[in-house]
C-alpha cells in the first residue's frame, strides 16, 4: 500500500497543517446570536481558528475585520430575514476591496426558497437552521484541502 | 418459569436539564417534610405556590396576548384589530430592530430592517396611527421594548393623553429589562450602568405617576432561549429583579410602593413537569425573598406575576406543522403553571415573523384549551402530587444555587459586564445542540422520524417594501411639519437633565410630544452615556 507519494498528496498534507481561519459575523441589528456562538464553538472544537465579530456589525466592519485578521472564510449568521441584501453587499464589498480568497458561507434562518438564490449570488454554501455540525465542518475541511473554492 | 422482575435499575436514567435526577415513582415519603401552610398554602395566600389569586382561572382566565407588529403602524393597527375582533383581549407590540436599537428609519444602519421584524416607530405620529381606534383605557398593552423603552413608553403616554385617558388609568407593560437584553436578546445600546438607570427611571416614574403600569417585565425567557436551564432562567431573572429593586430603593421608594407592579416573562418548552415545578417554586421563592429579604408588608409585592408560553427554542425548522402541536402542549403547561398571561410562538416562527393565519391559530390554540378542556375549573390541579411537590422543592434549591453563584460573581451587573453568564449559557447551548445532533435529546422530525422529502413550502410573511417607502415618507413629512425649535429645546433640556442625573422620563415625554424622533433622543443619550461594548465570551 505504501506507494509513491505524489506531489499533489504532499501539497494536501502540507495544506492540512495550515489552520483555516473563520470569521463568524453578525450583520445588522439583530441580537439573536445563539446560533453564531454555537457554530463558533463547534468549529473551534473541530480544530479551526474561529473569530466572532459580536453583534450589530455593518458589512464594512465585517470586511475590515476579515481583511485585518486574514481570514479564509466569513460565515454570516442571519435570523432576521436580511440574508439576501446582507450577503449581496458583503460579496460586492469584498470584490471592491480586491479580495478573492475569502469564501462566504451563510447560516441561520434561511427559507428553502432563498438557498438557491444565495448560491447563485456567489455564496459558497448555505447552512440553514437544523444543519448538522459535521456538514459544516466537512465543508471547511474540504476548503482546507482545496477541494472547494 | 417465573419472569425476572424488572427493577428501577433496569430503567434508563432520567436527569432534567436543571440537573435533577427523576425517579420513576414518587410516594408520600418523598414529601414527608412538606408543610401545607408553610410551603404551599391556599391559592392567593403566602407563599403563593399554588397561584397568586384565590380562584385563578375559575374567576378570570388568563389574558391572551399574541406578540404582533410588522411593517408600518397602519399594518400593525389592522393586525391589532384583527386579533381583538377574534377574541384577543390585550396587545403585545413587536417593534422593528431599528426602533429597538434607537435608529430612525432613514438611518443608513437601519437599511433592510425597517418594519421587518416588527412595527417601525420613528415619532409619536407612528404610535398615534398604531393605536388609532384602539381604546387605551380598556385594553392593556405590552410593549416589547427595552433599550428605547423610555421613549416608546413616553409616546404611549402621550397617545393616551390625546385619547383623553388619564395617566393614572393607563395599563401597559413595557418590557424594560435591559440586563436580559445584554445576556440574551442583544438589543442593547448604552453601557450597563446607565442602561439600568433608565430601567429604574421608568419604574420610579410609574410608581409615582402611572400606578397601573407594570414598569418592568423581567425576562427569564430570553436567557433560557439563549441556552439557560429552567433553574437558571428563574435564578437569573430573580437576580436581575433584585438588581432593579436595590437601585430603586436607593432612590427612596419603599418596597411596597413599586414591587407590586413587577412582572416576569418565562419560557415554556422542554420537560413539562420541570417547567411547572419551576414556576411553582419561583412563586414560593419570590414571595419569601420579597417578604424576608426586603421586608415587604403588602402581599401584592410578594406575588410573582407573569406572562408564560412562547417556547421559541422548542420549535423546529423541520416539519414546521409539528410546531402547532408543540404550541398546544406549551399552552397547557403554561396554564397548569398558573400564568396570568399567555403568548405562544406561532408554528412559522422558526422561519419568520408570524403570518396572520399562524397568529390566529395560536390564539385558537389558547381558546380551545380555555373553553373546551376544563383546565380553568380548578386551581393548581397538580398541587399535592407527590412528584410535582417533590420537584417544586428540588427546583427551588436549584434556583437558590443559581442566585448564589451570581452573588459569588459580585452580583448581576458585574456578571453581565464581564460576560460570565453569556459565556456559560453559550457553552450550554452548544452542549445541548450536540446532544440533539447525537440523538441524546430527541426532537421529533429532526433527529427522529425525520422525513427527507418534506421540503414543503409554508405560507410565510414577506416584508412589503412599500411599507418602507411609506415609513420614510412619513418621517420626512413629520420632520417638516413639527416645530423644530421646540424639538431642539426639549433635547437640550434632556441633555441637561442627564448631566444633573435626574429621572429622565419627564424630559423624554416632553421631547416626544414635540415629535422628536427615536433616533434623536437616543443620540442625546449616547452622547452622554456612550455605548455598550460586548465582553469577549470565548
Amino acid at each position: 500500500m505504501t506507494g509513491v507519494v505524489t506531489s499533489k498528496e504532499m501539497n494536501a498534507v502540507h495544506e492540512q497543517k495550515k489552520r483555516l481561519r473563520i470569521l463568524i459575523a453578525k450583520p445588522g441589528l439583530d441580537g439573536h446570536d445563539r446560533g453564531a456562538k454555537v457554530i463558533a464553538l463547534a468549529l473551534r472544537d473541530a480544530g479551526f481558528e474561529v473569530l466572532y465579530t459580536g453583534l450589530h456589525r455593518t458589512i464594512d466592519d465585517i470586511v475590515n475585520t476579515a481583511i485585518q485578521e486574514d481570514v479564509d472564510v466569513i460565515g454570516l449568521s442571519v435570523y432576521s430575514g436580511i440574508h439576501i441584501p446582507a450577503s449581496k453587499e458583503l460579496l460586492e464589498k469584498l470584490e471592491e476591496a480586491g479580495v478573492d480568497d475569502i469564501t462566504v458561507i451563510v447560516g441561520g434562518n434561511i427559507p428553502p426558497k432563498d438557498i438557491k438564490r444565495l448560491e447563485e449570488m456567489g455564496v459558497a454554501a448555505v447552512f440553514p437552521v437544523g444543519t448538522r455540525f459535521e456538514e459544516i465542518i466537512d465543508f471547511c475541511q474540504q476548503l482546507l484541502r482545496g477541494n472547494k473554492s | 418459569m417465573a419472569k425476572k422482575e424488572i427493577t428501577e435499575k433496569d430503567l434508563r436514567k432520567v436527569v432534567l436539564e436543571s440537573g435533577i435526577e427523576v425517579k420513576p415513582i414518587y410516594r408520600p415519603e418523598d414529601i414527608k417534610d412538606l408543610d401545607y401552610e408553610r410551603d404551599i398554602g391556599n391559592p392567593g395566600e403566602f407563599p403563593f405556590t399554588r397561584g397568586i389569586h384565590k380562584f385563578m382561572y375559575r374567576y378570570r382566565p388568563w389574558t391572551m396576548r399574541q406578540y404582533s407588529g410588522f411593517g408600518t403602524p397602519e399594518d400593525t393597527n389592522s393586525r391589532f384589530k384583527f386579533l381583538i375582533e377574534n377574541g384577543q383581549n390585550a396587545l403585545n407590540v413587536a417593534f422593528d430592530l431599528p426602533t429597538q436599537n434607537g435608529l430612525d428609519s432613514d438611518n443608513p444602519l437601519a437599511k433592510w430592517e425597517v418594519g421587518r421584524v416588527g412595527m417601525a416607530v420613528d415619532t409619536l405620529k407612528d404610535m398615534e396611527i398604531a393605536f388609532d381606534g384602539i381604546p387605551i383605557d380598556k385594553i392593556s398593552t405590552s410593549l416589547t421594548i427595552n433599550a428605547t423603552a423610555p421613549i416608546i413608553l413616553a409616546m404611549y403616554f402621550v397617545v393616551a393623553e390625546k385619547q383623553g385617558v388619564d395617566l393614572k388609568d393607563v395599563r401597559a407593560t413595557p418590557q424594560n429589562d435591559i440586563l436580559k437584553e445584554i445576556i440574551g436578546r442583544g438589543a442593547w445600546i448604552f453601557p450597563v450602568e446607565p442602561s439600568v438607570k433608565l430601567v429604574c427611571d421608568i419604574i420610579e416614574f410609574c410608581a409615582r405617576n402611572a400606578p397601573k403600569v407594570y414598569p418592568v417585565s423581567v425576562c427569564g425567557y430570553h436567557i433560557r432561549e439563549s441556552g439557560a436551564t429552567p433553574a437558571q432562567e428563574m435564578g437569573y431573572a430573580f437576580s436581575i429583579a433584585e438588581t432593579y429593586i436595590d437601585k430603586v430603593l436607593e432612590r427612596g421608594l419603599k418596597v411596597d410602593e413599586f414591587v407590586p407592579r413587577f412582572s416576569f416573562n418565562f419560557d415554556i418548552f422542554g420537560n413539562m413537569f420541570e417547567q411547572i415545578a419551576k414556576l411553582r417554586a419561583g412563586r414560593r421563592l419570590w414571595a419569601r425573598i420579597i417578604r424576608d429579604k426586603y421586608g415587604a408588608k403588602n402581599s401584592a409585592s410578594m406575588k410573582m406575576k407573569m406572562i408564560a408560553g412562547g417556547g421559541g427554542a422548542g420549535l423546529t425548522f423541520e416539519q414546521p406543522e409539528n410546531n402547532i402541536v408543540r404550541g398546544a402542549y406549551y399552552a397547557l403547561v403554561s396554564a397548569l403553571s398558573g400564568t396570568q398571561t399567555m403568548a405562544l410562538c406561532t408554528f412559522d416562527e422558526a422561519y419568520t415573523i408570524p403570518s396572520a393565519k399562524a397568529s390566529l391559530l395560536a390564539l385558537r390554540t389558547m381558546q380551545i384549551l380555555m373553553e373546551e378542556t376544563g383546565v380553568c375549573d380548578t386551581v393548581d390541579p397538580l398541587g399535592g402530587s407527590y412528584y410535582i411537590e417533590w420537584l417544586t422543592n428540588e427546583m427551588e434549591k436549584k434556583i437558590i444555587e443559581v442566585m448564589e453563584e451570581v452573588e459569588s460573581w459580585g452580583g448581576m451587573i458585574n456578571a453581565v459586564e464581564r460576560g460570565y453568564i453569556q459565556s456559560k449559557i453559550a457553552r450550554q447551548a452548544y452542549e445541548m445542540e450536540k446532544k440533539i445532533q447525537s440523538g441524546e435529546i430527541v426532537k421529533v422530525g429532526v433527529n427522529k422520524y425525520r422525513m427527507e422529502e418534506e421540503e414543503k413550502e409554508i405560507e410565510l410573511y414577506d416584508l412589503d417594501m412599500t411599507a418602507v417607502k411609506t415609513q420614510l415618507e412619513r418621517l420626512k413629512e413629520v420632520k417638516n411639519e413639527r416645530n423644530n425649535l421646540k424639538v431642539k429645546e426639549s433635547l437640550e433640556e434632556l441633555k441637561k437633565a442627564i448631566k444633573r442625573d435626574e429621572n429622565l422620563m419627564p424630559y423624554i415625554i416632553e421631547a416626544v410630544r414635540h415629535y422628536a424622533t427615536v433616533g434623536e433622543i437616543t443620540q442625546v443619550l449616547k452622547d452622554e452615556y456612550g455605548v455598550f461594548k460586548e465582553p469577549p465570551i470565548f
